[in-house]
């Protein structure tokens, strides 16, 4: 951002435009020659799909012939009555929230342990080690999704195929809490939940780090001084001032979250789990395209996907331009 | 450290260590429980993983006996079993050959929108520059299912259809480059920009063309930027799941994550858990070298989409 604004002010130093007399020739054509590749592919591949996508969730389209009948917002309607649809609406509305929310607390708390969080002789300092957590905390971001569903499947696994979670609660003497994990609806979307907590934990570590490390260390030694308590610090000095980042780390987040689809697919199926009770958007749109070729109802998914996460965006992004603490 | 703490002082009973406000006892206390917080989570992270690549090691009768124990002996066979018999090998080479054709597509072509959209003032080029960028927010699903349609269609088209179509590796390398585009032409745009246009101008004035500005001084000034965007396209893209299940159906075609996925949900294959976790580990370790070599770039890739 900062880089941004130095580079707008510099460019009216020139006294023609911002690329000057020398760099005009030739400009059209090489313009041309550089966009034409990517803008093709991705008019191609993104954009016209995306306006398809919202003609077509006005149609009955079956995909397998050319026929469609304009429907209007039939589709739409049909949506608000179909229970399905809305078990796997809720779900993308928990995700939305609880997920943001666990890992963000998480994210903060320790990556304020890791950088402010001890209190020694020399004043306030990061974790020992701090470096060597930081990498291991951020790794299950790199995973790959399905390996993350893969994995965590068999850790849930019932004990007979090997569940090593019910393994651990034997071994610890709580034999009556194991239960088939992902086979019960009580408790199989809310693993999933618990999943996506686990790889996006390390990710908002690292992010709050960064911005953790550029408040100066005095603000902390004068709130040592005047005698606050670690959590007054944390409160009054730390999250404002990575308030900011914490609001974009969370609209980031709740983006990411409405993707559950990889992990609901490999963990609890492509009907969504017992009694298809841990359903989401993604998974559903996915039934009635491939399974059911009613690419019409589909698309209506997708835009009702859409619209919620515009939603979502509006309002975090607003939320965030309330206030912001500037480090002078 | 006590040597700077404790400077002589008068003998009569000294309180042990001088005490700042706020550090105490108490807080000796804290730092304590902190720690162990920072570890528990260490090892939520980690546990999951090394059982998993100890399990890849056993028989499926030690699997099932004893989920923490180590193996007698170090089984490869399992390795050999996904490798081949599951398939894993093939998905291995799918995802290789995918990730090779799109991962230099996306960079080239994202750094030549990016570079054009940075450095030259033109009309329409915010519309351009929009255009690209307002696609990070919207949702991969909502394409789905027209995205399947082009994707099939094209391989109707006579001459190069064959080349495209469902179950091709360019054509989803190609839909991996037009996903990714968005947010690389958005990375890469803030990198150019900070560029002195001086140099620019000097190359131009010493008979360059344009194009040349932009291979052989442009780009090149540009690496650690494409270093960054290059590691975050590289795991985006062999980690990709959903595009691979809609486009790639052809059991022969699925690429890694994908068919490590079909090879846990399908019922067929249960009973042979060693062989699934050593798949597992077969998917996990190019990921974790990659990582482990690059991890400040991997983390500062990854991080900065949120940051800027």
């Amino acid at each position: 951002m900062s880089t941004d604004v130095s580079i707008r002010n510099s460019v009216p130093r020139r006294p023609t435009s911002k690329a000057g007399p020398a760099l005009q020739h030739g400009k059209v054509r090489f313009v041309v020659a550089f966009l034409a590749l990517p803008v093709g592919l991705y008019a191609l591949f993104v954009l016209s799909p995306y306006v398809q996508a919202i003609y077509i969730s006005m149609t009955d389209w079956t995909g397998l012939t050319g026929d469609q009948t304009f429907l209007g917002l039939d589709n739409y309607v049909r949506l608000a009555g179909d229970g399905q649809f809305l078990i796997a609406l809720r779900n993308n509305g928990i995700l939305l929230v609880v997920v943001p929310a666990l890992t963000v607390l998480l994210g903060l708390f320790f990556a304020s342990m890791l950088n402010v969080g001890r209190r020694g002789r020399s004043g306030i300092e990061g974790v020992r080690g701090s470096k060597v957590y930081r990498v291991v905390y951020f790794f299950p971001m790199v995973l790959s999704v399905s390996i993350v569903g893969v994995l965590f499947k068999y850790v849930f696994a019932p004990t007979e195929a090997g569940g090593v979670f019910n393994g651990i609660l034997r071994g610890i003497g709580l034999e009556s809490l194991t239960a088939p994990w992902l086979g019960d609806p009580a408790f199989a979307f809310w693993i999933v939940v618990l999943v996506m907590v686990w790889s996006f934990v390390g990710f908002y570590v690292v992010l709050f780090s960064a911005a953790m490390q550029s408040i100066p260390k005095e603000i902390y030694e004068a709130a040592l001084l005047d005698g606050a308590t670690r959590f007054h610090t944390f409160r009054h000095v730390t999250m404002p001032l990575v308030w900011d980042t914490v609001q974009v780390g969370w609209v980031y987040m709740a983006i990411q979250a409405m993707d559950a689809f990889a992990l609901v697919h490999i963990m609890l199926g492509i009907g969504g789990g017992p009694s298809r009770d841990g359903d989401v958007l993604g998974l559903a749109l996915y039934r009635s395209a491939f399974n059911d070729y009613r690419f019409g109802y589909a698309s209506a998914i997708g835009v009702v996907l859409l619209l919620l996460t515009l939603v979502v965006s509006a309002v975090f992004l607003r939320a965030a331009r309330r206030e912001r603490v500037e480090l002078s | 450290m006590t040597v700077v703490s404790s400077p002589p002082q008068a003998p009569a009973a000294p309180p042990p260590r001088r005490r700042t406000p706020g550090v105490g006892f108490g807080e000796g206390a804290v730092n304590l429980l902190n720690g162990a917080f920072l570890l528990l989570w260490a090892l939520i992270t980690t546990l999951p993983l090394v059982w998993a690549i100890i399990s890849s090691f056993k028989t499926n009768r030690e699997f099932l006996a004893d989920p923490f124990g180590l193996p007698a002996a170090a089984r490869f066979d399992n390795f050999a079993r996904a490798w081949t018999a599951a398939n894993i090998g093939q998905y291995f080479v799918n995802s290789v050959l995918v990730v090779v054709i799109s991962v230099p597509l996306t960079m080239l072509l994202g750094a030549m929108a990016a570079y054009v959209l940075a450095r030259y003032e033109f009309r329409g080029n915010r519309l351009v520059y929009y255009g690209f960028v307002g696609g990070m927010i919207f949702p991969v699903f909502l394409a789905l299912v027209p995205l399947f349609f082009v994707v099939r269609n094209l391989g109707f088209i006579p001459g190069i259809g064959p080349l495209l179509g469902l179950n091709s590796y360019l054509s989803l390398a190609l839909v991996y480059t037009a996903f990714s585009l968005p947010f690389t032409v958005f990375f890469l745009t803030a990198f150019f920009r900070t560029q002195p246009t001086s140099i620019a101008e000097a190359a131009i004035v010493d008979g360059c063309s344009h194009f040349g500005l932009f291979f052989r001084v442009m780009l090149p000034m540009a690496k650690p930027g494409l270093i960054s965007i290059g590691l975050f396209n590289v795991l985006g893209h062999w980690n990709q799941y959903v595009l691979p299940v809609v486009l790639m159906n052809d059991p022969e075609r699925k690429v890694l994550a994908q068919g490590l996925a079909a090879l846990a949900i399908s019922q067929g294959y249960r009973g042979d858990w060693t062989a699934l976790f050593a798949g597992l580990v077969i998917a996990l370790l190019p990921v974790l070298i990659v990582y482990v070599l690059f991890q400040r770039q991997v983390q500062a890739g990854l991080t900065a989409g949120v940051l800027k």
